[in-house]
């Protein structure tokens, strides 16, 4: 079943086509990999699925039932939909704890005018921080952590939504082998538990490693699909994307 | 305003309008319908409310800088209304003659009776702030501030959270500038120029930003410094204008050394 489609997306920037009539589906409960080379278009593609930039022309498909020509940020958490970003982006002046408990409380105003959080969110809050090893840096302001940390602090972000679909924009960028480790194991616990990842990475061992499905776009479009293992021998994939 | 500004990151300078709505409120239910002084908060805070609904609406399209502009363009035509309709406010005469509250039989006519009567007040709008800057809601502007963008991909509609606590703070404005009225017993525009806002601004910056005792301390700073400024001991001939350059400078001095303010916890 195919969880996510896009069906002829485009996105221009200053006549730019930074996403062109592109076309793909992703399968529920699986890891799909984008890749591409800079500037082919997969941050743009996230951006378009969460809402994030508006759509020019073609639709999104959530679930094989909901399309949209449209879609607003606030819009993409009601299907499921949840996301990281290429540049780390936390509530820097907030702390670890407030950074997760944030995510995890009321939408609409005037309830969450009355909501305190629960012994239920801390217990969910402590739950991803355990999971990442941020749990004693819990009242540290999220800006004051390192750079791996704050990685880390933005995947346990979508962890603690009841997400369906996960879209990690470079989770693995800068990353020590440590913490890459951690994040491979988060990854693959998420496809354990039946969600559906989709992962732009440049690191193509990862890719081979995680990835059940990959999508290699190039100047917007895309260039080819398939397992790793097939995709990541063709010809042209080598000669786009790895220059060779 | 440190609601808006502190907790929500919206650099706002519209509180001298909706102080000067409360105000004006009270001062023509007082004297042109002799309304009781609680009512005519009631009224002020509904006033404030509907009108910063509407113009919160349209400065929500707005971030940053711009905000803070078309925050400007709002104050200067409340208060543009406030000196040009005649009929209602009597423009740049004034509306003098209010009086001071009275409530069960208890007169608020003397000094001390007026102080305890704002003290409440001002404890309640403290508790009232609060509980909501210790809400759910309270976290979500903080988020806001931080990053609206990344907010919202969490399932945040920040347009209502943003309008919401617009309207809150501005009835709280109301109520500010009711009881200003009714103790200065005249009211006239140039008690609600763009500076007051800008004063009020000055304020909850120095006291601290994201801190509700950063406001009260903060208040109290300003407002006591020009008073413990005149035992300095100035020649009388400069002694006003020193005074305004010592305020000056100490204001420079924690915008370079503590931006955060006394107690703040937020820098912008």
């Amino acid at each position: 079943m195919k969880i996510l489609e896009t069906k002829n997306l485009t996105k221009r920037f200053d006549g730019v086509h930074a996403v062109d009539r592109l076309s793909v589906g992703i399968e529920k409960g699986g890891i799909t990999g984008i890749i591409g080379p800079n500037g082919s278009g997969k941050t743009t593609l996230i951006n378009l699925w969460s809402g994030m930039l508006l759509i020019d022309s073609g639709e999104i498909i959530v679930g094989e039932t909901e399309k949209f020509t449209r879609i607003l940020p606030h819009q993409v958490y009601f299907y499921g939909i949840t996301r990281t970003f290429q540049n780390v982006r936390l509530f820097e002046q907030m702390t670890v704890l407030d950074n997760i408990l944030v995510v995890l409380t009321e939408r609409n105003v005037f309830s969450s005018l009355f909501e305190k959080h629960t012994e239920y969110h801390l217990k969910k809050a402590e739950e991803v921080l355990q999971k990442i090893g941020l749990w004693e840096k819990r009242n540290q302001l999220a800006i004051n952590l390192s750079y791996g940390q704050r990685k880390l602090l933005e995947i346990a972000r979508t962890l603690a939504m009841k997400a369906e679909i996960y879209l990690f924009d470079e989770p693995f960028t800068g990353l020590f082998p440590e913490i890459r480790k951690v994040v491979s194991g988060i990854i693959r616990e998420l496809k354990q538990e039946s969600k559906t990842v989709i992962l732009i990475e440049h690191d193509i061992g990862l890719i081979r490693e995680l990835c059940d499905y990959i999508f290699v776009m190039d100047e917007g479009r895309l260039l080819t699909e398939g397992k790793p293992e097939h995709v990541l021998e063709k010809r042209e994939v080598i000669e786009t994307y790895l220059g060779e | 305003m440190n609601l808006v500004v502190g907790y929500a990151g919206l650099l706002s300078v519209t509180h001298a309008a909706f102080y000067g709505l409360g105000a004006y409120t009270t001062a023509i239910l007082l004297t042109s319908f002799g309304a009781n002084f609680f009512i005519s908060i009631i009224f002020g805070i509904i006033l404030a409310a509907i009108i910063s609904f509407l113009i919160g609406t349209v400065l929500s399209k707005f971030k940053g800088d711009y905000y803070a502009l078309g925050s400007f363009g709002f104050n200067i035509i409340v208060f543009s209304i406030f000196l040009n309709w005649q009929e209602l406010t009597k423009g740049s005469l004034g509306i003098p003659g209010i009086s001071r509250p009275e409530l069960f039989g208890v007169d608020f006519s003397n000094n001390f009776n007026f102080l305890i009567l704002v003290l409440i007040f001002l404890g309640l709008i403290y508790l009232v702030s609060r509980f909501v800057v210790n809400s759910s809601f309270g976290r979500v502007l903080e988020a806001i501030r931080e990053d609206e963008e990344a907010i919202q991909v969490f399932g945040y509609s920040t347009l209502y959270f943003k309008l919401a606590i617009f309207v809150i703070s501005a009835g709280m404005a109301a109520i500010a500038g009711s009881f200003f009225a009714s103790y200065i017993t005249f009211i006239d525009p140039s008690s609600f120029t763009l500076m007051e806002s800008v004063f009020i601004l000055v304020i909850i910056i120095l006291g601290g930003l994201a801190n509700l005792r950063g406001s009260i301390l903060g208040a109290l700073f300003l407002i006591l410094l020009p008073e413990i400024l005149r035992f300095v001991g100035f020649p009388t001939d400069i002694a006003a204008q020193m005074r305004q350059v010592v305020y000056g400078v100490i204001l420079i001095l924690f915008m370079l050394y503590r931006p955060q303010g006394l107690i703040g916890e937020y820098k912008l």
